[in-house]
């Protein structure tokens, strides 16, 4: 039970948390099929995440964040610059804008010699939930234990709290999101300011990505922010229903990702598995199992 | 529905622009626009594709910017009579998968009234219901909207206008790929909107069932070609003008 | 130092990776050009994200086969597998409308991957595996390419380029006018097959080179930065070509003497800084031309405000 607490409680909340994060932003980003913003995103936060963790010098959320902040939302005003100039179409703009973003990240990584302290290249492509251990922890007390709760990595607060500012907004602004989503030339007309809305949308977006990055990096995030939304989708028709599922999925898909990734291992003989990875596989498996029901449900609706 | 308050006489324009000019990346699309449309009455835009109708409607809107020229609704400012307005765009501009049902879209026109940062209270979604009945499909209020035929997402677009209560209604081409029942539901509405003074507004296609419809017209092909009540403007010389090829009004109408 | 490198003097094997990495920057820019222009550029990215499962998945299966499991064919085989599959995954995702195609290039790319991680962690446990070095396969790691690496590269951009000649014609009128190139008889889904098949192509090759993340900054990049300059569709694809090949020469120049920056990273940013001037230069253009306009613009409005004609009323 220890060693459970001090080695699996806190990847598992933290693998639960930056899903449920994530997924729920997700909705936002697949309803305005704009998925791969979110891929976008999550790639272009790097050289901002990289610059902030330089500057403290330590994996102090705060600055990683606004640097997060600031390059993805430079990266949807470069977006938008190169469409039009271009004449590019906007999967092709963000191709471009994405990928030199990631690149100067990747090089940011090794030139401020981030790599050498904490952050590195690993941890990039797959998180490190493997290091948001527990050290402290003694037993179930602890649980209750100022001290030893003082000690828990604060990864895990970060992911708290944005998941918390998270169902905030939602719970706020919950029939503004869906009217903007749906329509945002009628929101306009009406004086629902789309462009805030959608600003709003982009922020959310690069917080739970830079939330997640200890958990699953920042490409395995993409599968967080997408899968979940798409299970639901998959299985809906109801915008509220929409949320719920995805919430739903998104549990199932950190805490059977990171459960697999510990128990599959002694199964099969093998060293280790990746947890990251195994919780995009999870997610990839219940997309499938979704798209398989809802086919058939409507193969059976047909017959009937 | 509850009728508006009674509009004082002599009116302003319920629209009046003035040398409105709008580019696309460069392109002008609109140029030198100047129309007026008196209250009360059921005027078109027309012309051919590409010719910038539905540019003229977002830009009189505010959703696009425009280079130069004047909007006036009601003799004032967008800004001032926003609450006046009801905007109808093309049924193509939204994603009808998107989960929502028929009644959460006409709700939508209630949004105004209940503000920011609060759920729609009940009694607002009731009239929001009410608005689906007058276009004949409260039975498919709960349905999803990618359930619904063309014609009935059209008409939930209509519901969700008309529950903004406006004095004023723009629209994108209301009976594009819209089969005859939704048809005569629509313009049955819009007779009525008229009938009680206020002003309708809509982009059309059909040249042959235009003149029988509306009273005033604006024939659009970047430019005006012809504009006023539909006796003296719509006629062939102008339809010739703006489609490009000789139109027989006879045929048409 | 830099100077050696990019003139092919800094050592035999700086000049291999140099080279090698050139000729898959040039077939990325030519096959780039058409899936640019194709709206295809994001499916590049997710079909190059795919690849990695297949390089860690045919590790294992050479491993169990008793071959030499670091071959780069049977790895690039094993990647130009799983990429394949995973564009037929999208077609599947999208096939019954509820999710649209971005959504299902989001899961194709982030789920693909994750399994590549996944298997790649199998293979870092193996005893014989931890130095198998196919994380390079992920950023790039050119230095490690060897001669006849480069070879198969450099012949497989060669076929690539081949058949993007042959291929020209018809599918320049598919990106022109698709409805057309149909009514006239060219077979539609072939031809996008054939693109679909040359993109996975290109994005398998520049595994070795500049690594599944960064294959579509190669493809693309150029491309953009070709469609700022070029006016014809011929021109475009050459531009894009040899914007593709000197940001891979160059790119691995650098990286060559610069062992810490890996490969693809510094390729990408070399073909975004081409990519920077011309959009630049654009920018520039463009205001000039606004400018002038505005100025002419302004005449007119001054004729027509001065001409008698019905104003609102503007009372407040």
């Amino acid at each position: 039970m220890t060693t459970f607490l001090q080695l699996d409680l806190v990847p598992l909340a933290a693998a639960i948390l930056a899903c449920l994060a994530c997924g729920l932003v997700g909705n936002l980003l697949l309803l305005t099929r704009q998925s791969l913003l979110g891929d976008a995103i999550s790639h272009a936060v790097l050289p901002g995440l990289v610059l902030g963790f330089w500057a403290s010098g330590s994996r102090a959320p705060l600055p990683m964040v606004l640097g997060a902040v600031v390059a993805a939302v430079f990266a949807a005003l470069a977006i938008d610059l190169v469409r039009r100039t271009a004449r590019l179409e906007p999967g092709a703009a963000m191709g471009v804008v994405f990928s030199t973003m990631f690149a100067l990240g990747l090089v940011l990584i090794e030139v401020t010699g981030a790599a050498s302290v904490d952050l590195d290249i690993d941890c990039v492509l797959a998180g490190q939930l493997e290091t948001l251990i527990w050290p402290a922890a003694e037993g179930l007390s602890s649980l209750l234990d100022a001290r030893a709760l003082a000690a828990v990595p604060r990864e895990l607060w970060t992911l708290l709290i944005v998941l918390g500012l998270v169902l905030g907004v939602l719970a706020l602004l919950w029939k503004e999101l869906r009217l903007v989503c749906f329509d945002p030339d009628f929101a306009a007309t009406i004086g629902f300011a789309p462009r805030t809305l959608g600003l709003l949308v982009l922020v959310l977006t690069a917080l739970t990505t830079v939330a997640a990055f200890w958990a699953v990096g920042t490409i395995l995030v993409i599968a967080a922010l997408v899968g979940p939304a798409a299970v639901a989708r998959l299985l809906t028709d109801r915008y509220g229903t929409q949320f719920a599922f995805s919430a739903a999925a998104a549990g199932v898909m950190g805490a059977g990702g990171y459960g697999a990734s510990v128990l599959l291992p002694p199964v099969f003989g093998l060293a280790g598995l990746n947890a990251a990875g195994m919780m995009a596989v999870t997610a990839g498996v219940l997309v499938a199992a979704a798209a398989l029901f809802s086919r058939l449900r409507s193969a059976g609706r047909v017959g009937a | 529905m509850r009728a508006p308050d009674p509009v004082p006489l002599p009116p302003e324009p319920a629209l009046a622009v003035l040398g409105l000019s709008v580019a696309y990346g460069g392109t002008p699309v609109l140029t030198d626009v100047s129309w007026q449309v008196p209250p009360g009455t059921l005027a078109a835009i027309i012309g051919p594709n590409g010719a910038g109708k539905s540019t003229f409607l977002k830009a009189v809107l505010g959703l696009i910017p425009s280079l130069c020229g004047e909007v006036r609704l009601f003799g004032r400012p967008l800004a001032e009579v926003r609450r006046r307005i009801a905007y109808l765009p093309q049924r193509a501009s939204v994603d009808w998968d998107f989960p929502l049902t028929a009644l959460d879209v006409a709700a939508q026109g209630r949004y105004p009234h209940a503000g920011w940062f609060r759920p729609l209270p009940r009694r607002e979604r009731d009239r929001a219901l009410a608005a689906l009945a007058e276009v004949g499909l409260a039975d498919l209020a709960h349905r999803p909207i990618g359930a619904l035929s063309g014609g009935q997402q059209q008409r939930v677009f209509l519901a969700r206008a008309l529950a903004l209560e406006a004095e004023l209604m723009l629209l994108d081409e209301p009976f594009a790929g819209v089969d005859a029942a939704s048809e005569a539901a629509i313009l049955a509405v819009l007779r009525r909107l008229v009938r009680e003074g206020r002003t309708v507004i809509a982009v059309h296609h059909d040249l042959a069932t235009a003149p029988a419809i509306f009273s005033e017209v604006l024939l659009l092909n970047k430019r005006v070609i012809a504009a006023g009540p539909m006796a003296t403007a719509f006629t062939a010389e102008a339809l010739a003008e703006a489609y490009g090829v000789p139109i027989p009004l006879s045929a048409a109408a | 130092m830099l100077v050696d490198a990019l003139t092919l003097n800094a050592g035999h094997n700086a000049a291999v990776v140099v080279l090698g990495t050139a000729a898959f920057g040039l077939a990325a820019g030519a096959v780039g050009a058409f899936v640019l222009l194709r709206g295809r550029a994001l499916i590049a990215d997710a079909a190059a994200h795919a690849t990695l499962p297949g390089v860690a998945g045919a590790f294992l299966v050479a491993l169990a086969l008793g071959w030499e499991p670091r071959a780069l064919p049977v790895l690039l085989a094993g990647a130009a597998i799983t990429a394949a599959l995973a564009v037929l995954a999208v077609d599947a995702l999208t096939g019954a409308g509820r999710l649209k195609d971005d959504a299902a290039m989001a899961l194709a790319l982030s789920v693909g991957f994750g399994l590549g991680i996944v298997l790649l962690s199998v293979v870092q446990g193996l005893p014989s595996g931890s130095q198998a070095g196919l994380k390079g396969f992920i950023l790039g790691q050119a230095a490690g390419m060897l001669v006849r690496d480069a070879v198969l590269i450099a012949s497989l951009a060669a076929v690539a380029a081949v058949l993007l000649g042959v291929l020209f014609r018809p599918l320049s009128l598919l990106l022109f006018d698709p409805g057309f190139a149909a009514a006239v008889g060219l077979p539609i889904r072939g031809l996008d097959r054939a693109l679909l098949a040359l993109m996975l192509a290109v994005a398998v090759i520049g595994l070795s080179a500049v690594g599944a993340l960064m294959v579509v900054g190669l493809m693309v990049i150029p491309a953009a930065t070709a469609r700022l300059l070029a006016p014809r569709l011929a021109v475009l694809v050459v531009l894009s070509a040899l914007f593709g090949g000197a940001s891979a020469w160059i790119g691995a120049a650098i990286s060559a003497t610069q062992p810490g920056l890996p490969t693809g990273a510094t390729t990408v940013l070399v073909a975004s800084a081409l990519f920077n001037a011309a959009l630049l230069c654009k920018l520039l253009s463009r205001l000039v031309a606004r400018t002038m306009r505005c100025i002419s613009g302004a005449q007119r409005d001054d004729g027509a405000s001065s001409s008698p004609r019905r104003s609102p009323s503007a009372t407040e």
